[in-house]
């Protein structure tokens, strides 16, 4: 059902019964290695290609969602993915592997929250009862796609992000016990002229900010109703300048209740510059740390912000700005589902 | 878009860049430049070390010991860069690291190890010197300048 202008409101509460983290070697020192549900020690997966690694870790995560959920992969109707690989071939061949019905997503780091808004429609409007939804990235593939070879000795800018090694999937279904979906924010992409893709954080934040008013006028609340907003990847910059463009729009949000995922996945020691990032930034962080405490119900009510900046290799050579995106759902432990 | 809402968005986007850069961390210039200079002279130190080991102990001179030396700090670097520690040095060394010849075997040497994965020919052979193929371009052309405007001069001039 349509909420505001630009909200989608879901009524049949689909629920997000399980998930399946899994996390490379950097993150298993991070923060959150408590969350993962399992860490690989070596990035390479032993398979051929980083990228081939990352498939890997798909399907691994997605098994473990399926398994932990009890429900087999013929019972899956739809799985809704995507990553940041050239026209998500990792995404697609995890796709053949599990074997479902599958529709790719291509926002980059937005995916994760774009996915679950996506699943969440599918069961609202009953042409799905079991949904996957998730994503996936790892860092050296994406270095090697978006900037330089892993082993180049470039030095990179404080205002830099570390792409996250990992992948996490949630399965969405119609009856079930788990955290609810409750309300999905579809971004518009916002593009404000900056071009220097080793600030990204700068870049996403309009949108992320976009996506925050919009959300909160269209749900008639206050940021004060969650009790935690977060935002996929706009790291130390972008979290700073999206806090000052809130404030200039007069959302009064609170900063011990708002945070970002790739300020969360990392330890302060771990040299990641201004934070981590990445399709996985997010989705680890809510498909592991945020669902163990919404289902012990240390908290109640998430909105998740994920953001993407949506440039190429190639439109940053010939010189384009990046445009960006951000898509937000609720999570809420709801009162009458465990 | 009319004149005005192009006007608009135009004075957002300088709005936005202000704001932005008010919030932009900044390279540190001095710290990068004494670090750079402590990291790159220590290689050129290690070079000379290399130099003088090949004139003292070989039949080199000072002049032809200059190969070998490149040769021993490429191979140097490989390994480096091989078990995965070039990146981590230059990320604290910054252009101490670029500068010397062992910056321009790493950026060959990383593009090969990257493309393995396409095989030799498409992958290693094409990418190799996806970094370090500008160097040579400018370089030789650079030369051919050089030579060409000396030439002019001592030759057809006369200087």
């Amino acid at each position: 059902m349509k909420m505001g202008q630009h909200s989608w409101q879901f009524t049949s509460n689909p629920a997000l019964i399980s998930t399946g983290v899994v996390g490379g070697p950097f993150e298993a020192n991070g923060k959150l290695k408590e969350d993962f549900d399992h860490l690989y020690d070596d990035i390479w997966l032993e398979q051929q290609s980083f990228e081939k690694a990352q498939q890997k870790m798909m399907e691994d995560a997605m098994t473990i969602a399926l398994n932990k959920g009890n429900i087999t992969k013929e019972k899956i109707d739809l799985l809704f993915s995507g990553d940041l690989i050239n026209q998500i071939t990792p995404t697609t061949f995890a796709a053949h592997t599990i074997g479902t019905q599958f529709i790719g997503l291509s926002s980059a780091c937005a995916t994760s929250a774009q996915s679950l808004a996506l699943g969440s429609l599918a069961i609202e409007s009953n042409v799905a009862q079991y949904v996957l939804c998730g994503t996936a990235s790892h860092h050296a593939a994406t270095e090697r796609q978006f900037r330089y070879p892993t082993e180049y000795g470039g030095q990179k800018p404080p205002t830099a992000q570390w792409t996250v090694t990992g992948a996490g999937f949630g399965l969405l279904a119609t009856n079930g016990q788990g955290p609810a979906i409750t309300t999905a924010t579809i971004g518009r992409v916002i593009d404000l002229d900056v071009t220097d893709p080793f600030n990204m954080g700068a870049a996403m934040a309009p949108a992320a900010v976009d996506t925050i008013v919009k959300h909160l006028a269209d749900r008639q609340v206050s940021p004060s109703y969650y009790d935690l907003i977060i935002t996929g990847d706009l790291g130390k910059i972008g979290r700073s300048i999206s806090i000052e463009l809130l404030h200039e729009k007069g959302v009064q949000i609170a900063e011990e209740n708002y945070n970002d995922c790739g300020l969360m996945v990392y330890e302060d020691e771990q040299l990641v510059q201004a934070g981590g990032s990445g399709t996985a930034c997010s989705a680890v962080v809510t498909f592991g740390h945020i669902y163990q405490l919404l289902t012990k119900r240390t908290i109640q009510r998430v909105l998740l912000v994920a953001t993407g900046s949506l440039h190429s290799p190639l439109s940053v050579q010939q010189k384009d700005s990046i445009p960006c995106i951000a898509h937000a759902v609720s999570i809420e432990a709801k009162e009458g589902i465990q | 878009m009319s004149k005005r809402s192009v006007q608009q968005s135009e004075n957002k986007k300088k709005q936005y860049n202000t704001l932005q850069q008010k919030h932009e961390v900044k390279r540190p210039i001095v710290k990068n430049c004494i670090k750079a200079f402590l990291i790159g002279g220590t290689i050129c130190l290690i070079g000379q070390f290399i130099a003088t080991f090949y004139v003292h102990f070989f039949d080199f001179t000072e002049k032809t010991a200059s190969n070998p030396t490149v040769a021993t700090l490429i191979i140097i670097t490989m390994f480096l860069t091989g078990f995965g520690l070039y990146d981590h040095i230059g990320q604290f060394a910054g252009a101490g690291t670029a500068v010397p010849v062992t910056g321009f075997a790493n950026a060959v040497i990383s593009s090969a190890i990257e493309h393995r994965s396409e095989g030799f020919i498409l992958g290693v052979g094409t990418n190799m010197l996806k970094l370090a193929g500008p160097v040579i371009v400018y370089g030789v052309f650079s030369a051919f300048l050089i030579a060409f405007i000396r030439t002019l001069l001592t030759k057809w001039i006369g200087f």
